[in-house]
C-alpha cells in the first residue's frame, strides 16, 4: 500500500543520499470547500477514525482538522499503557477489540508503534482489593481476554524490584497479571496513523481550529473554522480535553468535567522494570519506556480545568506510592513533569454517541484511559459515523445510556483510586 | 496550589480544600414528575465550562463549610468567593478568544508554521 | 592544571576521589569537574547513541555530557553532573554508558553505522519478522538508558520545609544580591536562593581588574554586600538551593542539597530538603547561560563553552587546556581570552565570525597582541579521545585578506555563540517571552504573576545596564505607599563598550547532510536530524523536538533548545519569533523522587487508625485485615491453629454460646435538631417519623443515582437526639454528604451532625449467652425481652461508666451493642472477657464476622454491592418507602434500566459438593459453552459454615429473584463447580434466635 514503504533496507538505501530524499510522513494541505466527512480532533483517536472511515468504508474524501499539532493533546502526554482487562462485558469487548487491533499494528501501518506486551500487573493490598481483582480476572478468563491471578509470591518472581514485604503499611496480597497488555510509543501511532491516512487521501489539516459549527434544520452542515468554512454533513468530534466546548458550538450539553491529569518521567537509566505495575490503592502506575525513562502517573486533579497543568500535591502523592512500591527508586530523578486534560464521564467509561443533530457524532468521556482504547475507537466511531449507527461494540457507550441508568461503571477497572 | 480565600477563616492553601463541582445545580423540587432525561440533566449533564466556572468548595480540613467560588477555568485565576446560597456575582474576566484559547505563538497545543516549508 | 590563585588553595587540604577506580587528588571547594580537570581528566564518558568520546562543556547544572554513576550500592545515584558534585573524601564516580572502559569502548562501532541511525530511524524498522519485536527490543533497551537505577533502599531521608516571605530572590549573581540589598531595606522579610555553594553568581568567575563597581574589583565589592546581607536578620540565606518550579499563586518550589561537601554522612541522614515558598513578590535573578556556535565535529572532549571555560580558571584555579583556541561571534570571549593570556597559557587565537569589533575587551585583546582571526569559522575539528587541531574556513560573504583556510594546533577549544536568558521560572509562572533579534535571545516581556526579572534573565548583559536597570526596578516593583527613597541604593560601574553580535548558530550551512554537527550532545542529535524531521513534515517545534528527541535529555536542551531553534529557522526561512518555543515545565533540573515525597515514606506513608483495643488484640495474637485506613482483628489463631480453624472455631463458639467483636471502626455520627426526622426521611429509603425514643432502625442509604451507597442502624436517643451509624469504610464520605445536602440544600432544617466516630468504643456482644452476660455485668437491670427488646436502646450505667446498649445485630444472634467513651473502652472489654470467661466468651474477628453475617443474608456495602446495584436487586423492596413523595435515590429507581426484571440480584448458592468453598469474584454461567461464556453474573461472598456444616455463598445473578431452585456453573481455571441458586438466608430465616 505505501509508495514509500519503511524497512531496513530503505534505510540503507536513503543512507546512501544522506538521508535527504526521504518524503513527508504526511502533507498539511489547506482545507477544502466541502468534504464527506469532518473528523475534529486529530490525536490518536481522530486519526484512527479517519483511517478506518478510508480503509473500512472506502469513504476518504475526509479530513481531520486539528487546531495545533497532531497528536499534541492527551495522545502525546499519556504513560502509554495498553491492556483490555475491564470487567463489564461490553468494555472487555471494545478494549480488547482495541488490543487486537494493536497486536498487528506496526505491520498494518509499516510503522512501528514499538507495541512492547510486557505484561501489566495490578496489584492488590487489602482483602477488598483481592475480591475485585479476583471478579475481574474471572470475567477476563471467561470473555477469552488473557489474565491470570498471581499471589505474593509469584508477583515478587515477576516484578522481582517490588517491595513484597509484609512489613509494609498495605502488603502485597496478589495480583491480575494480563500478558498480552503492555506499553507502545505515543507519539508513534499519531504519525503512523497520520501516515496511512494520508496514503489513502485523507486531507490532514494543521493549525485550524474550530470556532463554530453550522446547523440547519437539525442537521450539520459545516464548521467554521479559523481556516474559513468547511462544509459536511458528517461530523465527528474526537477532541478530549475540549469536548464540552466543541459540544457547546452546537448547543449540547454532555455529562463530562474536564480535568488536569499530570504525568511525569525519570532520567534514562538502564533496563530495572520489564512490565507495567498499577495499584489503585497505593495510587500510582509506572512502567520504563524504550529510551530508559521511568514513566509514572496516577490520578486527577479534582477540579475542573484547562491550563493542562494541576496542583504539586499530586505528584508528591504519586511519588510517595512509587518509593512504597519501589523503595529502590527514591533516589532516581524526576526529569520531565507534564499535564493534560481528560474528560472524565460519570462511570469512568467512553461515550461514543449520535447526538440529537443529524451527522453530528462525538467520540469522548474516555478519561484517564483513552490511549489504550485508540485503534478500536476510531474503529467503531468510524462505523458509527460511516452508517449513522453504533456498531455493535460502542453500542452500549451511547448518550442514553445516562438516561436510562444503564451506565457501565469501570472505575475500578479503569485504576482511578476511591 | 490554589490560595483559596475562605469566607468564614480566610486565606488558605489549597490543600485544605475539596472541590464538589459546578455550583448552582438545584436539586429538582419535583423528581417523580420529570422524565429520565430530566433527571440525567440534574444527575449527569455539565456546562464543563472553559472561562468563568462557578463551583462549589469545602474546607474539609478547616471548617467543613460548603461555599461557592468562582474561577477562570482556561488560567485558574479564583475571581471571586462567596457563600452558599448566594446569587453567582457578575464577572468580567480574560476569556480566551478564540475557544481553545492557546496563545498566538509558540507553546501549548498550537502548531506555529503557517505554511509549508519544504 | 591546577593554578595557585584558587582560593581553596590557601586552605591546602587535599581531598582524595576515585573516577573510574582511579585514584585523584582535588581540594575543598571544587566540582568533580573541576578536580578531575585539574588531572587533565576530559574524557569523562560517551555519548548515547553513537558512544562518541565526550568531555566537560561547562561549568553548571547545563552540563550535557558530563553525567557520572556517583558512588555505588545503597548510596549510588545515576547520571549525576560532574559540574554540580562537590568533591568530598573517598568520593566515587564512574562514567556511564560505556563497556569495556570509557576509553576502549565496544559501543563506538555505533559512530561507524551512523548513517542507518538517523533520527526516528527506529520508527522505520525492526517490524519484521513480527516475533522478533521482543528481541529487538531487548537490545534497544539494553543500548537505551544513561546510567543505572539503584538496587537498594535509600539510606537517606528527605524532607519539606515550608516558608512564607515578603520578598522571594532567586540567584545571587550581582543583580540578586542588589535585589536582596533594596528589598531588606525597606524592612520585607527577604529569602535569597543560590544554587551554588557561594554567593555571587558570574562574579565568582571575573578575575579582570577593569571590572569594577563603585571603584571596587568586583569581588571585593561582593564581599562587602554578601557580608551587609549576611548580617541583616531580615534577610535568610539558602545556598546550595535550587528553585526548580514557579507554580501558580507565588508558590514556588526549590531543592537544597544539605551539607554537599560532607559527602554521604548527612545530620539525622537528611540528604535533601524540598523548600515550599509562597512569597508575595518574586524577583527572579536567574541569570543566562552560553550557548555554543556548531559546526562539524563540535563534540570532542576539549571542547568546551568560553565562559565555563573562565569559570574553571578564575573560581577554581583550573585550566583545562595549554594551548587554546576561542570560536565566537560577540565580544564575551576576548575577556575569557584575556585572563588565560594574563595567566601565562597560550592562546593560539581568537576565531570570530565577525570583520570587527569596537568593544573594550577585543580592542584590549589587539592591544596585547593576542592573535585574532576575522571572518572566520571552524569547519572541523581533529583528535578523537582529545581535539589536537582546529580547521578553519573564511566565511565566503566575509572580505578580508585572511587565508581561506587555516589549521591551528591546540588542546582546548572555547566556543562563544551568544546568551540565552534563564527564564524557565518565568514561563512556568505563565510569563510571556519576545525574541530579540539582534543577539538571537529570548528576553522576558510580560509576567502573569507577582513577579520581576533582573539581570541577564532580563536580558541586560552590560554591567552598567545591570546595575542602573536592577536598581531602578526593584526600587519601583517593591514600592510602598509612601514612595519613599528607603531602601534606595546607587552601585555605579563604567560602561565598557559591547561590539555587536553576529546572529551565528550554525556553520557549514549548505552541507549540513554530510556532516555532524552536533546540537543536543547527550541525546546525539545533529543538525542533520534536524533537517531530516523538517524534510519529513515535521514542522512544529514540537514534532520536531519529539521525533529527534533534542531537548529531551537530562539537561533539558539548556545549551541546545535556542540553537535549534536557529538551525530550524534558518533551513525554513523562518523568523525565529513565529517559530515560539515549546512550554517549560518543572522541574528546571531534576530533582529526586525521595525528595518530592518527604518523610511520607515507611512508616510515615499512611497513618493507621486503630481502635480502642487494639493493643489487646495484639497481645491476644490477632492478625489484622486494612479496612481503609483502620487496623481490624481479622482473627484470633490460638496455640497454632490454621486460618480456617480458628475461623471455625470463632463461628461456631458465637452461635453456639457468646462471640465479642470489637465494633468501634463503624462510622458514629451523633445528629441532633428539630427537623431530624425529616432529614432521616430524605437520606434513608424508609421511613423515620414514626420511630420511637429508645427504638433503633435499619436503613439504606442512597446515591441520587438509586445506587446503594451505605447502610446502618440509626437510633432514637432522645426526641431531637438520634445516633446514626455507617459502614467502617465509608463514615467519612457519608459525613460529607450529609453535611453537603444539609448547608447547600436543605439549610431550612435545623440538624446537626457531630462525627462521633473515635469518641466512643463498639463492643458488640453476640450469642445465646450475651443477654446472661449483660445480666452479670448489671446485676440488677431487667434485660427480658419485654423491658429491652431487639432494635431498641438503653442507657445503661456499667462497672460505673455511662453507656449506651443497642439490641443490634449482624449476626442473627441476640446482640448488645455498647458503646463506651473510648478512654473506657479497653478496660470495659477485658471485663466482658473476664466475666464471660464462663460462657466461652470468644473475640471474634472481621473474617468470622463476615460469616455470620452472610449465613443471615445481611449485606455488606462495598462488597454485594459496587456502586451498580438498587436496593430492589437486593430483594430489599421493603425497605423502599412507596409512600414518601421523595427521597435521595427515588428518582432513579424507576428509570428505564433500572425497573428492569433481569438485573443481577442478591441470591444465596449452595455448591453441590458441601465442602466446595466457591472463590469470591467467581463468575456464573448457566452453560459450559466455547469462549467467551455468557456469564449471568458473579460471587459475593463466600466461606464455609461450620453451623451448616457446608460451604454457601452470596452472589448477585441476572433475574436471580425468579430463579431459586435453578442449577449454574462457575468454570474455575481447573473445574467447572455446580451450584444452586437458593435464598440467601441461611440460617433462621424466621429471625427467632435474635429477640428471645
Amino acid at each position: 500500500m505505501f509508495n514509500n514503504k519503511y524497512s531496513f533496507l530503505s534505510i540503507a538505501r536513503n543512507a546512501l543520499s544522506h538521508h535527504e530524499n526521504w518524503q513527508k510522513t504526511w502533507n498539511s494541505p489547506e482545507p477544502k470547500k466541502s468534504y464527506d466527512a469532518i473528523i475534529v480532533g486529530g490525536g490518536g483517536h481522530g486519526l484512527t477514525t479517519a483511517y478506518y472511515l478510508a480503509k473500512n468504508h472506502g469513504i476518504n474524501n475526509i479530513a481531520v482538522i486539528e487546531k495545533g499539532w497532531i497528536g499534541g493533546g492527551n495522545t502525546g502526554r499519556n504513560t502509554t499503557i495498553i491492556r483490555s482487562n475491564y470487567l463489564w462485558d461490553q468494555s472487555a469487548a471494545l478494549y480488547e477489540h482495541a488490543l487486537k487491533l494493536w497486536e498487528g499494528m506496526s505491520q498494518e501501518l509499516n510503522y512501528n508503534v514499538m507495541f512492547s506486551q510486557r505484561g501489566v500487573i495490578n496489584v492488590a493490598h487489602n482483602l477488598h482489593d483481592v475480591r475485585e481483582l479476583k471478579r475481574r480476572w474471572h470475567a477476563n478468563r471467561l470473555n477469552d481476554i488473557d489474565c491470570e491471578w498471581l499471589d505474593t509470591k509469584k508477583v515478587k518472581e515477576f516484578c522481582p524490584i517490588i517491595n513484597t514485604s509484609p512489613n509494609i503499611r498495605y502488603p502485597v496480597l496478589g495480583a491480575t497479571l494480563q500478558r498480552r497488555a503492555g506499553t507502545a510509543r505515543h507519539d508513534a501511532v499519531a504519525w503512523g496513523y497520520a501516515r496511512g491516512a494520508d496514503e489513502m487521501g485523507v486531507d490532514i489539516i494543521q493549525n485550524c481550529e474550530v470556532t463554530g459549527i453550522n446547523i440547519k434544520n437539525g442537521n450539520v452542515t459545516g464548521i467554521e473554522t479559523t481556516k474559513g468554512t468547511i462544509n459536511s454533513n458528517k461530523i465527528g468530534v474526537a477532541a478530549a480535553g475540549h469536548t464540552s466546548v466543541i459540544a457547546n458550538m452546537a448547543g449540547i450539553k454532555l455529562p463530562l468535567e474536564s480535568k488536569p491529569l499530570q504525568a511525569l518521567v525519570s532520567e534514562p537509566v538502564k533496563p530495572i522494570i520489564d512490565t507495567v505495575v498499577m495499584s489503585n490503592t497505593i495510587h500510582a502506575y509506572v512502567s520504563q519506556s524504550d529510551k530508559g525513562e521511568l514513566v509514572i502517573g496516577a490520578g486527577t486533579d479534582s477540579y475542573t480545568s484547562y491550563t493542562q497543568r494541576g496542583g504539586f500535591n499530586i505528584v508528591e502523592d504519586t511519588l510517595m506510592a512509587i518509593i512504597e512500591m519501589f523503595p529502590i527508586f527514591s533516589r532516581m530523578k524526576m526529569l520531565r513533569h507534564w499535564g493534560g486534560i481528560v474528560d472524565i464521564s460519570p462511570d469512568a467509561s467512553p461515550i461514543i454517541s449520535k447526538t440529537h443533530v443529524n451527522g453530528l457524532y462525538f467520540n469522548c468521556g474516555w478519561g484517564t484511559g483513552g490511549f489504550k482504547a485508540t485503534p478500536g475507537s476510531g474503529w467503531v466511531f468510524a462505523h458509527t459515523i460511516a452508517n449513522d449507527q453504533a456498531h455493535e461494540l460502542n453500542a452500549p457507550f451511547t448518550i442514553n445510556r445516562f438516561s436510562s441508568g444503564e451506565l457501565v461503571d469501570e472505575h475500578g477497572a479503569a485504576a482511578v483510586a476511591h | 496550589m490554589f490560595l483559596i480565600n475562605c469566607p468564614y477563616c480566610g486565606e488558605r492553601d489549597q490543600a485544605e480544600f475539596s472541590c464538589g463541582g459546578e455550583a448552582h445545580i438545584a436539586r429538582p423540587k419535583n423528581p417523580p414528575e420529570l422524565s429520565d432525561d430530566q433527571w440525567a440533566e440534574y444527575l449527569f449533564l455539565r456546562k464543563n465550562e472553559k472561562g468563568i466556572h462557578f463551583e462549589r468548595w469545602n474546607h474539609e480540613y478547616g471548617c467543613r463549610q460548603w461555599f461557592n467560588l468562582a474561577r477562570n477555568t482556561a488560567t485558574d485565576e479564583i475571581l471571586s468567593v462567596y457563600k452558599m446560597g448566594e446569587a453567582p456575582p457578575k464577572l468580567k474576566a480574560n476569556i480566551p478568544a478564540t475557544p481553545s484559547g492557546e496563545p498566538s505563538i509558540g507553546s501549548g497545543n498550537l502548531s506555529t508554521s503557517k505554511k509549508d516549508r519544504f | 592544571m591546577r593554578y595557585k590563585n584558587n582560593k581553596n588553595l590557601e586552605n591546602n587540604k587535599p581531598i582524595r576521589f576515585y573516577f573510574d577506580n582511579k585514584e585523584y587528588f582535588g581540594f575543598e571547594g571544587d566540582t568533580l569537574a573541576s578536580a578531575l580537570l585539574a588531572n587533565d581528566v576530559h574524557l569523562v564518558g560517551r555519548s548515547f547513541k553513537y558512544h562518541r568520546p565526550r568531555g566537560i562543556y561547562t561549568a553548571g547544572s547545563e552540563e550535557p555530557n558530563g553525567i557520572i554513576q556517583l558512588e555505588t550500592k545503597e548510596y549510588t545515584e545515576p547520571n549525576r553532573r560532574v559540574t554540580e558534585v562537590q568533591i568530598y573524601e573517598g568520593l566515587k564516580a564512574f562514567s556511564q554508558n560505556n563497556w569495556p572502559s570509557v576509553k576502549f569502548d565496544a559501543g563506538a562501532i555505533n559512530d561507524l553505522l551512523s548513517p542507518f541511525f538517523p533520527a526516528g530511524f527506529y520508527y522505520k524498522t525492526f517490524m519484521w519478522p513480527p516475533k522478533f519485536w521482543k528481541a529487538y527490543e531487548f537490545f534497544i533497551r539494553h543500548a537505551a538508558g544513561l546510567g543505572k537505577s539503584p538496587k537498594k533502599d535509600d539510606p537517606h531521608k528527605y524532607e519539606h520545609f515550608h516558608y512564607h516571605c515578603d520578598v522571594l530572590v532567586v540567584g545571587a549573581g550581582v543583580s540578586g544580591l542588589i535585589s536582596a540589598e533594596i528589598a531588606a531595606n525597606k524592612n520585607c522579610k527577604v529569602l535569597l536562593i543560590e544554587q551554588e555553594e557561594d554567593l555571587g553568581g558570574e562574579i565568582l568567575s571575573t578575575k579582570n581588574q577593569d571590572i569594577k563597581i563603585d571603584n571596587l574589583p568586583i569581588n571585593e565589592w561582593k564581599n562587602k554586600i554578601v557580608d551587609k546581607l549576611s548580617k541583616n536578620s531580615n534577610v535568610k540565606i539558602a545556598k546550595n538551593t535550587t528553585c526548580f518550579a514557579y507554580l501558580n499563586y507565588n508558590l514556588l518550589l526549590a531543592v537544597q542539597e544539605i551539607d554537599p561537601e560532607k559527602g554521604l554522612n548527612k545530620k539525622n541522614d537528611i540528604r535533601e530538603r524540598i523548600w515550599k515558598i509562597r512569597s508575595k513578590k518574586v524577583i527572579l535573578a536567574t541569570g543566562a547561560i552560553e550557548r555554543p556556535i556548531i559546526f562539524n565535529n563540535n563534540d570532542r572532549p576539549g571542547i568546551m563553552l568560553s565562559n565555563s571555560a573562565k569559570k574553571y580558571l578564575n573560581k577554581y584555579g583550573v585550566a583545562p587546556g595549554k594551548n587554546l583556541v576561542f570560536f565566537t561571534n560577540n565580544d564575551s570571549a576576548y575577556e575569557t581570552a584575556i585572563d588565560y593570556f594574563e595567566q601565562g597559557i597560550k592562546v593560539e587565537a581568537i576565531v570570530d565570525t565577525r570583520d570587527n569589533s569596537d568593544g573594550y575587551f577585543p580592542k584590549k585583546a589587539n592591544e596585547l597582541g593576542i592573535t585574532i582571526i576575522k571572518g572566520h569559522e571552524v569547519s572541523d575539528t581533529v583528535g578523537r579521545l582529545k581535539i589536537r587541531e582546529v580547521k578553519l574556513k573564511k566565511i565566503t560573504t566575509k572580505n578580508n585578506n585572511e587565508k581561506s583556510s587555516i589549521n591551528i594546533k591546540c588542546d582546548l577549544l572555547a566556543i562563544a555563540g551568544g546568551w540565552t536568558p534563564t527564564v524557565h521560572l518565568l514561563t512556568q509562572s505563565k510569563g510571556k517571552l519576545k525574541f530579540r533579534d539582534v543577539d538571537g535571545s529570548f528576553i522576558p516581556s510580560e509576567v502573569y504573576q507577582d513577579t520581576l526579572c533582573v539581570g541577564s534573565c532580563n536580558g541586560d548583559y552590560n554591567l552598567n545596564e545591570i546595575l542602573f536597570k536592577t536598581q531602578k526596578d526593584t526600587s519601583t516593583y517593591l514600592k510602598d505607599n509612601q514612595q519613599n527613597e528607603i531602601g534606595k541604593v546607587n552601585y555605579k560601574s563604567d560602561n565598557l563598550k559591547k561590539g555587536n553580535h553576529e546572529n551565528v548558530w550554525i556553520t557549514s550551512k549548505n552541507n549540513i547532510s554530510r556532516t555532524k554537527m552536533f546540537v543536543d550532545f547527550q541525546n546525539d542529535v545533529t543538525a542533520k536530524d534536524i533537517k531530516l524531521a523538517l524534510k519529513e513534515g515535521f514542522q512544529s517545534i514540537e514534532h520536531v523536538k519529539r521525533y529527534t528527541t533534542t531537548g529531551m535529555a537530562t539537561d533539558q536542551g539548556k545549551t541546545s533548545n535556542v540553537n535549534a531553534l536557529g538551525i530550524i529557522s534558518e533551513l525554513t526561512n523562518t523568523e525565529i519569533s513565529e517559530l515560539g518555543t515549546t512550554t517549560f515545565r518543572l522541574p528546571y533540573k531534576p530533582v529526586t523522587f525521595g525528595a518530592i515525597a518527604g518523610r511520607h515514606v515507611k512508616e510515615f506513608f499512611d497513618l493507621e487508625r486503630t481502635s480502642p483495643m487494639h493493643q489487646w488484640h495484639i497481645h491476644n495474637k490477632a492478625l489484622f485485615e486494612d479496612v481503609g485506613q483502620w487496623k481490624r482483628a481479622w482473627y484470633y489463631p490460638q496455640r497454632n491453629e490454621s486460618f480456617q480453624s480458628a475461623l471455625n472455631r470463632e463461628v461456631k463458639a458465637t452461635r453456639d454460646s457468646l462471640g465479642i467483636l470489637d465494633a468501634s471502626t463503624l462510622g458514629k455520627i451523633d445528629i441532633k435538631g428539630r427537623d431530624v426526622s425529616e432529614f432521616l426521611n430524605r437520606v434513608y429509603t424508609n421511613s423515620w417519623s414514626k420511630l420511637e425514643i429508645g427504638k433503633c432502625r435499619y436503613g439504606v442509604m442512597l446515591g441520587d443515582d438509586g445506587m446503594v451507597i451505605d447502610d446502618g442502624v440509626t437510633t432514637r436517643l432522645d426526641e431531637y437526639h438520634y445516633l446514626m451509624s455507617t459502614t467502617t469504610g465509608n463514615a467519612a464520605s457519608v459525613m460529607s454528604k450529609l453535611e453537603d445536602w444539609l448547608q447547600t440544600e436543605w439549610p431550612e432544617l435545623e440538624v446537626y451532625l457531630t462525627s462521633v466516630t473515635e469518641n466512643y468504643g463498639t463492643i458488640s456482644l453476640n450469642g445465646p449467652n450475651s443477654k446472661k452476660l449483660m445480666q452479670k455485668l448489671v446485676p440488677d437491670f431487667d434485660f427480658s425481652k419485654e423491658n429491652f427488646p431487639h432494635m431498641s436502646f438503653k442507657n445503661i450505667n456499667i462497672d460505673g461508666i455511662k453507656c449506651r446498649i443497642m439490641r443490634i445485630s449482624f449476626t442473627g444472634e441476640m446482640c448488645y451493642e455498647i458503646n463506651v467513651p473510648s478512654g473506657y473502652a479497653k478496660n470495659l472489654w477485658e471485663l466482658c472477657i473476664d466475666k464471660g470467661k464462663e460462657f466461652n466468651i470468644t473475640p471474634y474477628g472481621t473474617e468470622a464476622m463476615h460469616v455470620l453475617r452472610a449465613e443471615k443474608g445481611f449485606i455488606i456495602v462495598g462488597q454485594e454491592t459496587d456502586g451498580s446495584v438498587t436496593p430492589i436487586d437486593l430483594d430489599m423492596d421493603w425497605i423502599v418507602s412507596k409512600k414518601k413523595y421523595d427521597f435521595i435515590g427515588k428518582r432513579a429507581l424507576y428509570r428505564s434500566d433500572t425497573i428492569k426484571k433481569d438485573r443481577k440480584q442478591l441470591v444465596g448458592l449452595k455448591t453441590k459438593d458441601p465442602n466446595k468453598v466457591l472463590e469470591e469474584g467467581s463468575q456464573l454461567v448457566e452453560e459450559i459453552t466455547a469462549l467467551p461464556m455468557k456469564m449471568v453474573g458473579h460471587v459475593t461472598s463466600s466461606y464455609y459454615s461450620p453451623n451448616l456444616k457446608s460451604s454457601f455463598a452470596l452472589a448477585l445473578i441476572k433475574g436471580g429473584l425468579e430463579k431459586k431452585g435453578s442449577v449454574l456453573i462457575a468454570p474455575m481455571e481447573n473445574e467447572n463447580i455446580e451450584v444452586e441458586i437458593t435464598s440467601p438466608i441461611f440460617i433462621d430465616p424466621e429471625n427467632k434466635r435474635v429477640n428471645q
